[in-house]
């Protein structure tokens, strides 16, 4: 019974979408504002009657109700409640449900958030908004229903395929569909500024908290994401070009490029087009990576399962996205003014070329993940491109970036002078040289990219203290709390994100070039030694966990003599699956190096297969990845994006360097 | 700058980037494209490959064979017509499994061993690697021959 | 206006083209030298008793679906509700256990989640080469003259079983009145 509920609200869900879709968009046609206030009620109507449906099903797993299917499929008596509550966004059907449900969320923070919006854009916002749901929940209804019943009730469920069972995959789905899902608010936005044929510097801060926020969510998932392969799934690779990760690294790379559009199209008026299009085509790319998970089209290691119908609606929602957006361009871009004038040494240059990169590294990962199935579906070769192609386009692409993103903060908008930034930056250059050359040789071995790529990081945050320091210096003379004041949060967020980078990027140079992995045979009492560690297998017993079996190694790790760790990796046979073993690899954590051991399996006598690892500055992946999130929250929670007083804030903002428009006088 | 300038600057910066990025997927693809190539087709090559390429199959039941005293293990890989003996060093995937399909990727030796540096398998629920079937269908069962109702 | 847009219109077009053709490559599609003959012949235990035999006559006699699994096999789990759906409407499905323990196999059929009929228990694989199973789980549609009228590789799914496998049944069961 609360199956049909659920059911119920989800269709009566569906049709408050389709009016969301169509009264706004056509009260602000035609200037009805009864019209144009509905889809503010609509927003919260639906979001009301998902937050139900999505609890349902819920129920129904906690309940163990096995007579729905997706519930059957998924769940078993012997998981443990917090899984059956995660369960939920196990698979496609639920994961669909909890997409709908976070769209509709989104929805209803645009409403709430906006109330200093012109009534009209705010109409054609929810109403844009109201098409993706219909879309989406036209998705679910119609080839993916959640709460499809089984004719015959299971005595009890097959059971969470046990990857999922983990507190990484909890939050990675949820992440990930936040910041997959808040792209459609700004696609909203594009579509309405569109509509409305005023793609102006207005329009540019109202999207770009949004779109700041929706790209930190999406920044944690793919973070997330590659933290529980890095630990469950993937024997302790973090990364591995997958077609499935790459469907969410590509909206991501053009969400950053996108984001550094806005703030050009914010402060300058500068590169709306550009900026429209970025945003319509991250929108794209969310759908496209919807498409490659769950069409079967791409076989990978975490997509769903093949259904060829769900492939052909989520080609006409990219269709009709793409078509959609490229005519209504077609038709209102005459309309779109070029926006101001810069030098080709300026801020604006530099923000130019990091869109380029960005996108260009966007279109080599397209080209790398899609190029094999295009010649499959043409029947002419079968071809894969590993991770060397990535790793190849990638790093040449993103070295002149991570350049960029150390000089772009420090220059002026419209035109600097290049002979002042070399003044101004030369013993951060220089300094920045020796620790790419000294670093490497502390490690114990110079690698010239290794070299190049610490060099970077190391520019990135010196040239982030030296903006820090010059900002504060400037109120020297108005005392030290004046001098704080100086560092508003957006400009904080900002280098916060920018240090976090540098961080990755240390942590990639680090781990690609110093990383030690063993595949060893041990039985009791064998020591093999991994980065000038000794590891001794001390022993393999057996232990219960709530729904799984296990072996578990003892492992004690010493250096040179001295204990460092004892590690209990295990190897489990989960009930349900008795036959398909996961493996639990065992950390041991520093700031400076990650000790990674992983159970293989058992050979003859009492000897096992044991995987270890060394993974120098791994930990500085995830807390550069936390930091970027983190710098892009504390950007988006500036005041000045807070519309009641947006003119008496912005132009505090503007740079004194920058002699250009005002942004306060644009928004006129 | 006047806005035909700036029309410009950005045109040329675009294309810039284009045509290096261009250059580097496809000299990244000319040195990182691995060709698929079924057992049939490595007992029927002449020369040897230079470069790394997959194979992709059945593993034959019963071929498995561990080293005693390393992580070294060997396999037989089949498309239900030929076979290749495959060397491994090292852990192989979770569902790695007799009878079921993998695909590695590694060099073969003059005595047509293949030395494989990377074994996959499914991760999932999903049945076969795609190339492991297809090795299958080329060898000798091509699409669409005999099924009838 | 439309010049503005015809170069990315282009795009867009090629793009969404590939995909959509991408869409249509069934790698799952393995037709079966064996479709159109009769079932292979074979001797093997019964699952339940191992005093009994079990032969191909056994499967032999009325349209039947012949469902090759193992308890080891996490495809077979995933398909086997649709064989109990299938089982519950009248269809009858005989087994081979391949490459399997009686114990293993036991658990994997609890009491009630058995859609099988008969089941040959097949340890070696002896009659899985006879039969050309590749790997499991693989299912057969026997007419009742024990002619194998259809192959599937890999698990059903719903979709596979309404538009290719209760058809053929229904024709062939109409052909058989």
């Amino acid at each position: 019974m609360i199956a049909e509920l659920g059911n119920f609200a989800l269709i009566l869900a569906f049709c408050l979408a389709i009016s969301q879709g169509v009264l706004p968009l056509v009260g602000a046609r035609t200037g009805n504002e009864r019209l144009m206030a509905t889809g503010r009620s609509l927003a919260v109507g639906q979001l009301v009657f998902l937050a139900f449906s999505y609890a349902a099903l819920t129920w129904a797993f906690v309940a163990s109700d096995f007579s729905v299917e997706y519930v059957a499929r998924n769940s078993n008596l012997a998981l443990p409640t917090q899984y059956k509550v995660t369960a939920v966004w196990g698979g496609h059907e639920g994961s669909l449900l909890l997409w709908v449900l976070l769209l509709a969320a989104w929805g209803v923070a645009v409403a709430v958030f906006s109330k200093a919006l012109p009534r009209k854009m705010l109409a054609r916002v929810m109403g844009v908004l109201g098409i993706v749901s219909t879309g989406f929940l036209a998705f679910t209804v119609l080839t993916s229903n959640p709460f499809n019943r089984l004719a015959r009730v299971p005595a009890d469920g097959v059971d969470l395929n046990p990857l999922l069972q983990d507190p990484g995959m909890i939050a990675h789905p949820p992440l990930l569909y936040m910041g997959y899902v808040g792209m459609s608010v700004v696609f909203a936005f594009a579509i309405a500024a569109l509509l409305s044929g005023r793609l102006d510097a207005a329009w540019a801060r109202w999207s770009r908290p949004w779109t700041t926020v929706a790209w930190c969510f999406l920044t944690l998932g793919v973070g997330v994401g590659s933290w529980w392969a890095y630990y469950e799934l993937g024997w302790g690779g973090w990364w591995f070009w997958d077609p499935v990760e790459n469907a969410s690294f590509m909206p991501w790379l053009t969400a950053t490029a996108l984001l550094h559009s806005l703030a050009v199209t914010e402060k300058r008026g500068g590169f709306k087009v550009w900026t429209v299009m970025l945003a319509i085509l991250t929108f794209a790319l969310t759908i496209l990576g919807a498409f490659i998970v769950r069409s079967g089209v791409i076989t990978s290691v975490h997509s769903f399962a093949a259904d060829p119908d769900r492939g052909v609606f989520l080609l006409s929602m990219l269709a009709a996205t793409l078509l959609g957006s490229l005519a209504l361009y077609a038709w209102r871009a005459p309309r779109v003014g070029l926006g101001g004038g810069f030098g080709w040494y300026s801020r604006e240059s530099l923000l130019l070329g990091n869109n380029v990169l960005l996108v260009v590294a966007c279109a080599a990962v397209f080209v790398g993940t899609l190029y094999p199935l295009a010649l499959d579906a043409l029947g002419l070769s079968k071809i894969s491109v590993g991770p060397p192609y990535f790793d190849a386009v990638f790093m040449p692409l993103m070295m002149p970036m991570l350049f960029l993103v150390g000089v772009g903060p420090l220059i002026a908008w419209k035109q600097a002078d290049p002979v002042e930034t070399s003044k101004q930056l030369r013993w951060v250059f220089l300094v920045s040289i020796l620790i790419g050359i000294a670093w490497p040789f502390a490690m114990g071995l110079w690698k010239p990219l290794t070299a190049l790529g610490l060099g970077l990081a190391a520019w990135i945050l010196l040239t982030a203290a030296v903006d820090t320091r010059n900002r504060m210096m400037r109120r020297r003379s108005q005392g030290v709390g004046s001098m704080l004041g100086a560092l508003r949060p957006s400009f904080l967020g900002m280098h916060l994100a920018h240090a976090g980078l540098a961080l990755v990027v240390v942590a990639i140079s680090m781990v690609n070039s110093y990383e030690v992995e063993r595949d060893v045979r041990l039985a009791p009492g064998d020591t093999a030694t991994a980065g000038g560690y000794e590891f001794t297998m001390l022993g393999v017993g057996g232990v219960r966990g709530p729904n799984y079996d296990a072996d578990q190694a003892t492992i004690e790790v010493t250096r040179n003599g001295k204990p460092v760790a004892t590690l209990t990796p295990q190897r489990r046979y989960y009930d349900s699956q008795s036959d398909m073993p996961m493996h639990q690899a065992s950390l041991h954590r520093r700031p400076t190096r990650d000790l990674y051991v992983s159970l293989g399996e058992r050979l003859s006598g009492d000897a096992w297969l044991v995987r270890l690892y060394y993974k120098p500055y791994m930990f500085w992946m995830w807390v550069g990845g936390l930091m970027m999130a983190f710098g892009g929250f504390l950007a988006a929670a500036d005041r000045r994006y807070r519309l009641a007083r947006e003119r008496s804030t912005v132009v505090a903002e503007e740079r004194p360097a920058a002699t250009g428009r005002s942004a306060g006088q644009e928004v006129g | 700058m006047t806005k035909r300038q700036k029309r410009l600057t950005l045109v040329v910066g675009v294309l810039a980037g284009l045509v290096i990025a261009t250059a580097l997927i496809l000299n990244a693809f000319r040195d990182s494209m691995v060709f698929f190539v079924t057992p049939s087709e490595v007992m029927a090559m002449t020369e040897l490959p230079e470069r790394k390429f997959r194979i992709g199959g059945l593993v034959e039941s019963g071929s498995v064979v561990r080293a005693d005293d390393s992580a070294k293990v060997s396999f037989r890989v089949t498309d239900t017509a030929r076979s290749v003996v495959v060397t491994y060093d090292g852990i192989l995937p979770d569902l790695f499994r007799e009878g079921q399909g993998v695909v590695a990727e590694g060099w073969i030796d003059t005595e047509g061993t293949f030395h494989a540096d990377k074994v996959l398998a499914r991760h999932d629920e999903e049945y076969m690697p795609a190339e492991a079937q297809a090795a299958i269908e080329r060898a000798g069962h091509p699409p669409g021959a005999g099924q009838e109702y | 206006m439309l010049r503005r847009i015809a170069f990315p219109l282009v795009g867009v077009l090629v793009i969404l083209g590939l995909l959509y053709v991408g869409l249509g490559i069934d790698s799952r599609a393995l037709p079966s030298p064996l479709v159109g003959k009769p079932a292979p012949a074979f001797q093997l235990e019964s699952f339940y008793d191992p005093e009994e035999i079990v032969t191909e006559a056994d499967f032999i006699g009325e349209v039947a679906l012949v469902n090759v699994w193992a308890s080891w096999c996490s495809s077979c789990r995933s398909e086997k509700p649709y064989l109990m759906e299938l089982a519950r409407q009248g269809v009858t499905i005989h087994g081979f256990n391949y490459r399997d323990t009686r114990a293993d196999a036991r658990r994997y059929l609890s009491a009630e989640m058995n859609p099988y009929d008969k089941i040959a228990f097949d340890p070696n694989g002896e009659a899985g080469m006879e039969w050309g199973v590749y790997a499991t789980p693989e299912t057969y549609v026997l007419d009742a003259g024990g002619t194998i009228r259809y192959k599937h590789i890999g698990p059903l799914t719903p979709r596979i079983i309404r538009e290719e496998v209760l058809p053929l049944i229904e024709k062939l069961e109409a052909e058989n009145r």
